[in-house]
């Protein structure tokens, strides 16, 4: 096995792209030895997050790979646009918030599906958000 | 552009979504069985999902609102194949596919939409 495994990036330009993320991710959780059902959570909470890249964020990209920590194996995906970035975290993570056509719980809903979450953005910038799950 | 087909099967129509959708494939379907729905005076719309490995709140969606816009047509339908890992992903996402009807395979998905109709029209049978 390879020690160490180079980050995978995908662009996020169209909506063919967003199925692309989750094919990779898909590639990259069987890699990390991720079990189904947490190969289904990544996979999903990437394809929302992917999503809201293109839709909100005005397209950007998805660098994903696998992660070792300590003992444990998983996957990191790292989501970034240079859009126009969230005013309001919080209101964002909130289940059946949307500023859009979705149904709120894209933001949301990826966070329950991870075991890492983080959101960075700044108004006019962009924003970054970074998932891991473990396997 | 690509797009899924539909079968008729009697007074039901049938999909099998078996690619991977792009959220504007998935709106082509919703306007697609709209659309066959009437054209056939389809009562019924079965919609097979065994093949998909995920389904996020996009598609989620799109099969929450065909199953309304079926149910403002006057035709129900069943959703059926939904792999376990999917189900359980959906209910952590939060997702609870407000009137949609599931079924766990597509026999027993027809035989639902069968007596769903029995139900409703017991005349069905002598019409077709």
């Amino acid at each position: 096995m390879r020690a160490s495994v180079a980050a995978n990036t995908v662009p996020i330009r169209s909506g063919e792209d967003v199925v692309r993320v989750r094919q990779e991710v898909r590639r990259v959780a069987i890699e990390a030895g991720l079990g189904l059902v947490d190969q289904t959570k990544i996979v999903t909470a990437a394809s929302e997050l992917a999503r809201n890249t293109l839709d909100y964020g005005k397209g950007g990209e998805a660098v994903m790979e696998v992660v070792q920590s300590s003992a444990r194996r998983g996957v990191r995906i790292v989501f970034q646009d240079q859009g126009p970035g969230i005013a309001d975290i919080e209101l964002a993570l909130k289940d059946g918030y949307t500023s859009g056509k979705g149904m709120g719980l894209g933001l949301g809903g990826a966070r329950r599906l991870c075991n890492e979450f983080a959101i960075e953005s700044t108004p006019g910038k962009g924003t970054r958000v970074t998932i891991a799950r473990w396997k | 552009m690509d797009r899924i087909p539909i079968l008729k099967l009697g007074a039901a129509l049938l999909v099998t979504i078996q690619v991977d959708m792009h959220d504007r494939l998935a709106m082509a379907l919703e306007e697609d069985l709209t659309n066959r729905i009437v054209e056939y005076g389809a009562k019924g719309v079965l919609i097979d999902i065994s093949a998909l490995e995920i389904v996020d709140s996009f598609i989620g969606r799109t099969l929450a609102n065909i199953a309304m816009i079926a149910k403002v047509l006057d035709a129900v339908t069943v959703v059926v194949g939904m792999r376990p890992a999917v189900a359980i992903t959906l209910v952590e996402l939060g997702l609870s596919l407000p009137g949609v009807r599931t079924a766990l395979n597509a026999e027993r998905g027809m035989a639902m939409i069968r007596a769903l109709l029995d139900d409703e029209a017991p005349t069905l049978a002598d019409e077709s």
